[in-house]
Order: C-alpha cells, then structure tokens, then sequence
C-alpha cells in the first residue's frame, strides 16, 4: 500500500528527529554536559519508525537501553525527554528515570530498560491487558541481537504463542552486543527460532524504511485480527558505539563511514521518494532546518531547566505507603 | 462466625474480588490445572488445591495455566499490571524467585519510581514459603528479608485464616505490587472468618497478646508460636506481648517500639536465617530507637544459618520452636545488667 504524502513527511520528521536528537546528546555527552550511562539510536530510525507508524496510543511498546528512537517515535515529548536526559525536574521522568528509563504509559511506552531482556515478558503482559480487555490494541517488544539470547526472550515467544497474544518480537540487530559480534554470538537465526516456535517470521533490512514498513504493517495487522505473535528479525547498523565513551576497537576499518555512505536510512529514505516525485527536495530541507531549531530549544531548555531538588527524593517511591 | 481454612480463606478473597472486579485475573503454574491435558480440567487449582473451582466459575479467560516460566509469566503480569488488569500471578514456591526475580525488583519495584511517579503497577504474587514439609532446601526457604530489602514492594505474611483474607484483599485492592507470602504448613489451620469481604491495612501491627513482662515480636507462622508460648506462661505469672508484624514492607515501627518500651525487654522471633533478616532489622530498630528503655539486650529467634535440611530429625531442629521461643523469653527475663 503507498503512503500518503502526510505520512511520508511525518516518517521522515520522526526519523530526522531522532537522528539530531541522538548527534546532538552525542555532542553534549562528549562534552560533558550529560551524566550517567547513555546509548545511542543514530543510524536505527527506520525500525523504531517504520513500526511505531501503525500504533497508536491503546498499542504499548517496551524498549531497551538503547531507548531514544523508541520513544521518539511513540509520540513521547522530545523536549521532556532531553529534559529528563539531563536529569532535570521537567524531565519526562522528573529526573529519576534518565536516558535508560524513559517512559510515559499514556503514550504507550512502557520504558527503556536497563536490563537485556527485561522487555519482552513485560510486552506479553501488555498483549495480555488488550486481549482481555479487548481494546484491538497490540504490544511490541524492541529486543537487541544480545537481548535475543536472553531466557526471558525465549520464554516470552513460548508464551506468547501459547496464549495466542497479540505481540510483535523485533530483533534490532546492529550487528554487536556491546562489542562482541551477533554473528558469534546467536546460534541458529532469529528466523528459525522463531519457526521453532511455530511464530511467522521475517528478516528484514533495516536500512530500507519502506521495507519495514511493509513488514511491520503485516505483523501487526496479523496480531489485531487475532492472529498471534510474530518475529521480525531487523538488521541495520549503530553509527556510534555501544556507550558513549566507546572507542569501538572491534569494528571494521571505516564500517561505520563506509555504511553512513551507501545505506544510511535517512539518505536512501530522501532519494527514494525524490526519484519518485513523491516529495520535494524543499519541503525534506525545511523538515531539517525545523528538526534542528526543536532540538536545539530543547537542548537550550534543558540545559537551562532546574534540578530536581531533595524533596523529590523520596517522592513516588509507593502509590502510598504506611 | 463461620470457621475457616488459610486455604479456604484465600480461596474465598481470590474469588470475591473476581466477582467485585472483572480486571482481577489468575495466572500461574497449574493454578487450575489439566491444560490440554485428556483427564480433569481444573485438576489441581494449584499444587496445593487453593485456586481449586476458580477457573469453572470465571474460565479459561481470567484463570490462566501457563507454562514452567516464571520469568514470562511474572513479568506478563508486572506488564498487565501496568497497562490496566490487576493479575494475581501465583510464583508456586517463593524458593523459585531466582528464575525471575529481575521482572519483580528491577521492572515491578521501580517503575513508579523510576518513570517520575506516572506508572501504576497493581500485581499480586502469591508465593508459598516455609519449612515443616520436609520438602528439602529448595521448596522450603522463606526469604521474605529479601522482597522487604527492595523499596517499591509491599511485603505481606498472614499469620492466620482470618488474616490471610483480609490482607490479601488488601493486596488486591492496593495500586503497587504486592508480594504475599503463604506459609505452607498453615493451610489447613483453621479461624474465623467472616463470609463477607473485608480488608486489613498494611502497616498496621496487630497485637495478639498483651503482657508486662517481655515483647515477643513475631511474622508468619511464628506469631501461632509466640501465642501458644504466651498462653503457657501466662499460667506461671509471666505477662507476654506479641506483636504480629503482619506486614515486613511497610513496617509498622510505631507498634514495635512502643511495646519495646512498654516491657524493654524484646524477643523478635523470625523463621528466616538470621543475617540481614526481619529480626535482626526490628532488633536494630529497637536498639537504636529504644536503647534507653530496654533492660536486657534484644534477643533473636531464627532458622540457623544453613539451608533446610530433608531428614525429619533435622528439620524439627532447624525450624524456630516454641521450646526456643520459651527459652529465648525467659533469657531476656533473667538478664541482670
């Protein structure tokens, strides 16, 4: 099915959001400003928003610690989220949470998450609510290459199967797992796993925006009708290192400039539609000059922004507590 | 007032507030039982027969068997819990926490906390603890210090019929995740219990027994002990107060320390080893906020610090006793500072 015009310029707004967000956090990072352990999305957009297109608020997804993009493309507020990254009070989480912990339910999004695997079962449960409860919605759990190899993943598309849940599995796999390669390190495919499993399954480009797009507009499609679970196996490449700080030893001689080159989604999103006459080239520059003012304002509020002070310490520890 | 089993009582809180809310669901390891099976559906209603007739009465929808998979189910719940159902998720024995304690203390535990005070997360885990079954060390552990270690959960031990209703009601009715310990040994011990719904707030010490003489601070099964141990001395003169804790987070301090002092001389009788558990955090408490009041140094009564041995002959030595509960009593009665 083709996209209209509004949903192109709305892929390439959120895909271009996420990009300067994360090159600018990288920037701050670097230059000290940001504190704690931050991951980054650039170079992964396609997934986050090829799959978050075709959820809406009643849909729930649950992240990683790689988070930003997620969120971004769940519809969580950029400029809280910068906010929170600096563990400011106006942050999305009022600072408690940061860049790991990014989260806000009434959009759906049940978290980045510090711990590999933590995701998955969350999202059964979440698949769980909308089958009960019969709201039509769906669930996806974003699942790193290193995440797929944790039991919790494995127990989840056995459960999910079972139960016949409406959930989606994306296998991001940016080709490491901190620094050890997905091609060590998972036996068999994420295909196969999940055929063990009796779940369709697909293996898509994640540099191809307007692959997953199809893909996960199958997948979700299939698990509103009541279909069950599926897998999609999403390869692409992380621009930056595991960490910031990383100095990314293991990888390849000029990998990550040579990939920016040739497959980068953002590029091959920009000719695609060029080529086609579906966008013009203007209209895709002042998508960029707005998305670098937003993130620029947010970084400069957040900056600004007051600190959580200590009366906030103790606060929403319990709903109440005696 | 009609007499009740512990398992009867958690029974009847489980299906009342089924009946009261449709978002209450069941999920556990035969919880109902015979899944897919030829024979019985409902086959078990859990190992021990106390979810027995829940899935015949609101069906496969809401009393949901699962797979050996305490890590997907638990957290299955902790999510469900956080997008709007209220599941009751059953970890058999608390003993098989390891497989799946990170869905509870790093995803459950946290999320109000961590995402800025937004996330509600309304699971109940029931969990069987306790030794006495002679069910060997990994089907005997209490491990409840563990839970009331980690902020973001409520910890709750029912001592009796008529308290394993009310606080579970409670459990279910309250907005953040709520671990409840059963003691295996105490299902069939009967109480009265009111037919009619009804909840016991958390936080809230109940004394069992007043005396003058010495406190005994007790949880769980060990508050039936420290009653008979009162009973039996309050025939020599000697006036015991026990205090049911009834719930380990939140701690209900108020209670303990004004008993301390009321007697100042304090046992706290606990079922778990004995380092960093429930009886070595109220004996702290009591020191440091009471110190002037007591007159003999708080004494503790606990498991050994040794896993839970099979062969009866050893179990009986292991487990906390009334005779030990007596002696410790009358140990901190004799102390001449």
């Amino acid at each position: 099915m083709q996209l209209s015009r509004d949903e192109l310029l709305h892929a390439y707004r959120q895909m271009r959001t996420i990009r300067a967000f994360e090159d600018r956090v990288h920037e701050e990072f670097s230059a000290g400003n940001i504190p704690g352990f931050v991951h980054l999305y650039a170079g992964e957009e396609a997934s986050a928003v090829g799959f978050c297109m075709h959820l809406g608020d009643r849909d729930h997804i649950a992240s990683t610690h790689r988070g930003h993009g997620h969120c971004i493309a769940k519809g969580c507020d950029v400029r809280a989220m910068m906010a929170e990254i600096f563990g400011k009070k106006e942050g999305l989480c009022g600072g408690k949470g940061g860049s790991m912990h990014i989260a806000d339910l009434e959009k759906g999004m049940m978290g980045a998450n510090g711990i590999v695997g933590g995701g998955p079962p969350l999202v059964c449960g979440a698949a769980l609510t909308a089958k009960t409860l019969g709201t039509g919605g769906v669930a996806i759990a974003f699942v790193g290459d290193g995440g797929s190899n944790q039991g919790t993943t494995l127990e989840s598309y056995n459960l999910a199967k079972i139960w016949n849940l409406p959930a989606i599995f994306v296998i991001e796999d940016n080709g490491y797992a901190e620094s050890t390669a997905s091609s060590w390190a998972v036996a068999g495919s994420q295909v196969g796993r999940a055929a063990g499993f009796g779940m369709p399954a697909h293996e898509v480009d994640g540099h191809d925006f307007f692959a997953v797009h199809a893909v996960a507009r199958e997948v979700i499609e299939r698990a509103r009708q009541g279909g069950g679970p599926s897998l999609v196996h999403v390869r692409f490449t992380r621009y930056y290192g595991h960490f910031e700080g990383d100095a990314m030893t293991y990888r390849g001689k000029d990998e990550v400039p040579r990939i920016a080159a040739e497959r980068d989604c953002l590029k091959l999103f920009r000719q695609r539609v060029i080529e086609a006459a579906l966008l013009e080239p203007a209209e895709l520059d002042r998508i960029d000059r707005e998305v670098a003012q937003l993130i620029d304002r947010a970084t400069v509020e957040a900056k600004a922004a007051p600190m959580p002070s200590e009366a906030d310490l103790l606060t929403d520890v319990y709903v109440s507590y005696h | 007032m009609p007499k009740k089993t512990y398992r009867q009582a958690i029974n009847e809180a489980l299906r009342q507030e089924m009946e009261r809310d449709p978002r209450v669901i069941l999920m556990g390891e035969d919880v109902a039982g015979g899944m897919g099976s030829p024979g019985e559906d409902d086959a078990w209603g859990g190992p021990l027969g106390v979810t027995k007739g829940l899935m015949p009465r609101f069906g496969r929808e809401r009393v949901l068997d699962t797979p050996i998979s305490e890590s997907a189910f638990i957290g299955a719940a902790v999510g469900a819990a956080a997008t709007g159902l209220r599941p009751v998720a059953e970890l058999m024995f608390v003993d098989f926490f390891g497989v799946c304690f990170d869905q509870i203390f790093n995803q459950a535990a946290k999320f109000r906390y961590m995402f800025g005070g937004k996330a509600v997360t309304p699971v109940v885990i029931r969990t069987m603890y306790g030794a006495g079954f002679r069910a060997a060390s990994q089907h005997s552990q209490c491990l409840y210090p563990i839970f009331t270690h980690i902020p973001g959960l409520k910890v709750a031990l029912p001592s009796n019929a008529y308290e394993a209703k009310g606080l579970l009601i409670q459990a279910i009715r309250d907005d953040d995740p709520v671990i409840f310990f059963e003691h295996k040994a105490m299902y069939d011990e009967e109480a009265d219990v009111p037919d009619d719904p009804y909840t016991i707030p958390f936080g809230e010490a109940n004394v069992t027994r007043e005396g003058e003489d010495v406190t005994v601070i007790a949880m769980g099964r060990m508050v039936n002990f420290a009653n008979q141990v009162a009973d039996k001395l309050a025939k020599e003169k000697i006036g015991v107060t026990v205090v049911d804790i009834r719930t380990t987070s939140p701690l209900d301090t108020e209670t303990i320390l004004e008993t301390a002092s009321e007697t100042g001389r304090v046992v706290v009788v606990d079922e778990a080893h004995p380092r960093c558990s429930m009886a070595s955090d109220i004996a702290a408490l009591v020191a440091q906020e009471r110190f002037a009041d007591l007159k003999a140094p708080v004494k503790m009564v606990t498991a050994p610090h040794a896993p839970v041995p099979f062969s009866p002959a050893l179990e009986d030595l292991y487990i906390p006793s009334p005779a030990k509960i007596e002696a410790a009593v009358r140990e901190v009665l004799a102390f001449k500072g």
